[in-house]
């Protein structure tokens, strides 16, 4: 395990060509809990690039740092050294108006329906929130979130109910309702479809993928889940306790990994298939063993 | 996206009723809200009418009148120095009241928007406000206020602002608490994300929430103000000359000897104003923050176990260990019982592993806790019969499942850490139910621990036993439940999705566990969970749950490779294991605009 960070990552250079995210040696760090105590650095030089409708997956476990990449991208999280470019402009370090008319082209899909929409509010009000926010006057801004609505299918009088109302699934669409409303270039897409059941899940991603391929959308997909990943992304990033460890193709990194931890990661995940689960097993003992020796 | 799919998603159950009416409504029939509110009315009505409902100058003393009798025009009689005291209790109400009042408007013009600032902002202002807030609490408020006489001169409205700058911090810290908490909730980053001003996040989001904790403050911290005004009279630290109940007070006392009575009509003018403000507060907590609670909890319901075991009338053979026959399981009572479970059929024979599937909502762990005897208040079997180890359940009581938990039947929670106990070790949780359970000494209990420990493939035994649960990682803390459950060398384990909140190598370490603990001791398990993964893991047969029933049942390879029912496809359909990658990136269209990788 502790091998891991220093090896050099295994990545696929990417051809060249216009980018919509660039992201060059991030590092984030957060003051240390208590007086003097240092700083605690959860992301050490982390690259990625994003081309325009592009989904690029980060999969990694918890504390890998995945979640902290998309809230430095979105100006949540504060970017200690290196380089965010979105649209060829550096966006780490800029001021709080600069960042709002960002919004108009990044934007975010949390992991949490029940926590990301405002319990007390109406739909129909939180959808409009980003709308009055571009100035976009009242009466369009109400055609629009109809709009919305409709596209990620559902019904037109769900403007004026409470998020409560709403399953996980559906909390999820007004989630992307609501990251759609301007036409943003990139979402920041941030575990969408780990709260949610499975089918939901399913239902849930096959319209982020209309979406894209509708709008030409990037995507920055974070998840936990290998095979999440592989459904929706074109290439693949594995983060690893705050490095990139190994990137390239989605059908490469999901299948045939390269670097060690990606093939525990993927040996790890338990497929719904007793024969091909038991070989998987096996070949996990194996390596367990291997590394025990 | 089939309607199918869409229909699995469950709504949350609720009525749409607009929250607002519904407050209101909440609040007038609340009696004690309404009560304490009319009583403030009609004090706050009659204080602000005073010089229409007094009869005469509440500063106007005829001598020849002190102590005289009530007469007409002048209801209460008259004071030591002949004035009229319905008169002067009146005024003196508009001061008492109305110092209180400016004390309150000084407290939240500089606590809520300090709070505010502070919990949104953070940094070198909320530690410095938090600083300053923590002094001012620290000051005793007699002396300050003492001593702020002794200065600015013994006006009691510039008393009040003294007060109104010591009562502050209450404000401050109520709303910075709440607001720094609302800041981290993702509805707020989602705000930002949205392009939203800070002023615009604050009315709209974070104001809401901090709105109804300010008012329940206001009632309390008025009554505080009012006594604390009227201790301040009655010492005579205040002005002297104006009427208030704390100076009439003052004038009642000391001819307690000669007119007791004079101490009544003050006393309990400020006496029912307090208590009014108090209930009153208590009566909105009520209102406006428990909107969202449930209804009453029928504990009645969970007490009345009353439900007769029934004999299965089909003859199909039961399993030794458990068998679970036409099991219901209702919430609520009467009319609006909900059933959760339908008609639950499940056995787990001695060392088999029983993966029992479903979405959220379909009812598999309502079946589980129905077998432990653990189902949250409320919930109640309402048919069918249980059987574990052969002794039937349903019906049974508190007593008699005790003696089953532990050695007959044990149970693996899905979330470690919250089960666990953070404010003993971890030795001391495993310890002490070995020592009930198996009487063991307590030295012996320790030594049995260790060795759990070391089953359950803990690397340095000694350092978790004797180790905080915060000090542990989940993947840790799981190990330690699993050992927990071992202790009393159950013959039954019911997991309850016992590595959904793990990562996934985690996930794959404790499957492992759980599967040689298993050989090794001949368990049957009982595993809840929504992973097809897990189950093929694991579990030698697998039912199926949908919608609080079973729809198949049958051995792992069977269901998951040829299912029968179309909801098992659904399930195994929205499995992405074998869903091909994404094919590589194409270069966005240029021209028509429409097709991107396909």
């Amino acid at each position: 395990m502790s091998s891991v960070s220093p090896e050099p990552p295994t990545t696929s250079v990417t051809p060249p060509g216009p980018r919509v995210l660039d992201v060059r040696d991030l590092q984030v760090s957060f003051p240390g809990k208590g007086w003097r105590t240092p700083r605690v650095e959860v992301l050490h030089g982390v690259s990625l690039d994003i081309r325009p409708g592009e989904t690029v997956g980060l999969v990694g476990e918890s504390g890998s740092g995945k979640t902290t990449i998309g809230r430095a991208v979105l100006g949540l999280a504060p970017v200690h050294d290196g380089t965010v470019e979105f649209l060829g402009e550096r966006i780490e370090h800029v001021t709080n108006r600069r960042r709002r008319r960002l919004s108009r082209d990044l934007q975010v899909i949390f992991q949490d329906p029940f926590a990301s929409l405002n319990p007390s509010i109406p739909v129909g009000d939180t959808l409009a929130e980003p709308l009055h926010a571009q100035g976009i006057p009242g009466q369009e801004a109400r055609r629009r979130v109809l709009e919305l609505l409709d596209r990620v299918a559902l019904p037109a009088d769900a403007a004026q109910r409470l998020p409560r109302e709403f399953s996980g699934g559906q909390r999820q669409r007004i989630a992307i309702a609501r990251a759609l409303a301007i036409g943003p270039k990139l979402i920041v897409c941030d575990e969408p479809v780990s709260a949610l059941d499975l089918t939901t899940q399913r239902t849930v991603l096959d319209l982020l993928l209309e979406i894209q391929e509708q709008t030409g959308v990037a995507y920055l997909f974070i998840s936990h889940d290998l095979s999440v990943v592989r459904y929706m992304s074109h290439r693949v990033n594995v983060i690893h306790r705050g490095h990139i460890v190994e990137s390239g193709d989605a059908g490469q990194v999901t299948t045939a990994p390269r670097h060690p931890y990606t093939q525990r990661l993927l040996l790890s995940a338990p497929v719904a298939d007793p024969a091909v689960q038991r070989t998987r097993r096996a070949a996990l003992d194996q390596r367990r063993a291997e590394e025990n020796a | 996206m089939s309607e199918a799919l869409m229909s699995d998603d469950h709504p949350r159950a609720g009525a749409a009723a607009p929250r607002r009416a519904n407050r209101a409504r909440r609040f007038l029939r609340n009696p004690q809200a309404v009560i304490s509110a009319l009583v403030l009315v009609l004090i706050g009505g009659a204080v602000l009418l005073a010089p229409l409902l007094s009869t005469g100058d509440p500063d106007a003393a005829e001598l020849s009148k002190a102590f005289a009798a009530a007469e007409p025009g002048h209801p209460l009689g008259f004071d030591s120095a002949g004035r009229d005291v319905w008169s002067r209790l009146l005024h003196g109400g508009r001061n008492t009241l109305g110092g209180a009042l400016i004390a309150l408007a000084v407290a939240l013009s500089i606590g809520v928007p300090g709070g505010l600032v502070a919990g949104y902002y953070g940094k070198w202002f909320d530690a410095l406000a938090n600083w300053v807030g923590n002094f001012v609490m620290a000051l005793p408020a007699m002396v300050v206020l003492l001593a702020s006489r002794a200065i600015l001169g013994p006006t009691m409205w510039v008393l009040m602002v003294v007060l109104g700058v010591l009562v502050a911090p209450s404000f401050f810290r109520l709303v910075r608490g709440i607001v720094a908490n609302v800041r981290g909730e993702l509805y707020v980053d989602a705000a930002r994300v949205s392009g939203l001003r800070d002023r615009r996040i604050i009315a709209r989001h974070v104001l809401v929430v901090v709105r109804a904790p300010i008012i329940i403050q206001t009632a309390l911290v008025a009554g505080i103000a009012i006594s604390l005004q009227a201790g301040l009279e009655f010492l005579g630290i205040g002005s002297g000359d104006l009427p208030t109940w704390g100076a009439m007070l003052n004038e009642a006392f000391q001819n307690v000897q000669r007119s007791p009575m004079f101490m009544a009509w003050p006393g309990l003018a400020l006496g029912i104003t307090s208590a009014a403000l108090v209930l009153l507060a208590s009566a909105l907590r009520d209102v406006l923050e428990d909107g969202d609670a449930k209804p009453p909890k029928l504990r009645a319901a969970r007490r009345a176990r009353v439900v007769t075991p029934a004999t299965p009338d089909d003859d199909r053979p039961r399993a030794s260990l458990l068998s679970v026959r036409d099991l219901a399981v209702s919430y609520g009572a009467g009319a609006s019982a909900v059933d959760v479970v339908h008609g639950v059929d499940l056995d787990v024979a001695e060392g088999e592993v029983v993966g029992l599937v479903g979405q959220s909502g379909s009812g598999k762990s309502q079946t589980a806790f129905s077998v432990l005897g653990i189902l949250p208040e409320g919930g109640r079997v309402s048919r069918g019969s249980i059987l574990l180890a052969g002794t039937e359940v349903v019906g049974l009581s508190e007593k008699g499942y005790r003696a089953l938990r532990g050695d007959v039947v044990a149970y693996v929670p899905q979330e470690p850490m919250t089960n666990l106990d953070p404010a003993f070790t971890i030795g001391s949780q495993l310890v002490e139910p070995m020592r009930l359970r198996l009487r063991l000494s307590r030295k012996a209990a320790a030594e049995r621990a260790l060795e759990l420990l070391r089953q359950v493939e803990i690397v340095d035994p000694r350092r978790v036993f004797h180790a905080y649960p915060h000090q542990i990682s989940g993947g840790m803390a799981q190990r330690v439940l699993i050992a927990g459950a071992m202790s009393c060398d159950p013959r039954l384990l019911i997991a309850d999705e016992p590595t959904t909140a793990l990562d996934v190598t985690v996930q794959a370490e404790v499957l492992e566990l759980l599967r040689r603990l298993q050989a090794e001791r001949g368990l049957g398990v009982l595993l809840v969970t929504h992973n097809l993964g897990v189950v093929a893991d694991l579990c030698d047969r697998v039912a199926v749950m949908n919608a609080g029933r079973i729809v198949e049942t049958g051995s792992t390879e069977q269901v998951l490779a040829h299912p029968g029912h179309p909801y098992t496809r659904t399930l195994i359909d929205a499995v992405l294991d074998d869903a091909p990658a994404r094919p590589a990136w194409v270069a966005p269209r240029t021209d028509d605009g429409t097709e991107v990788p396909a």
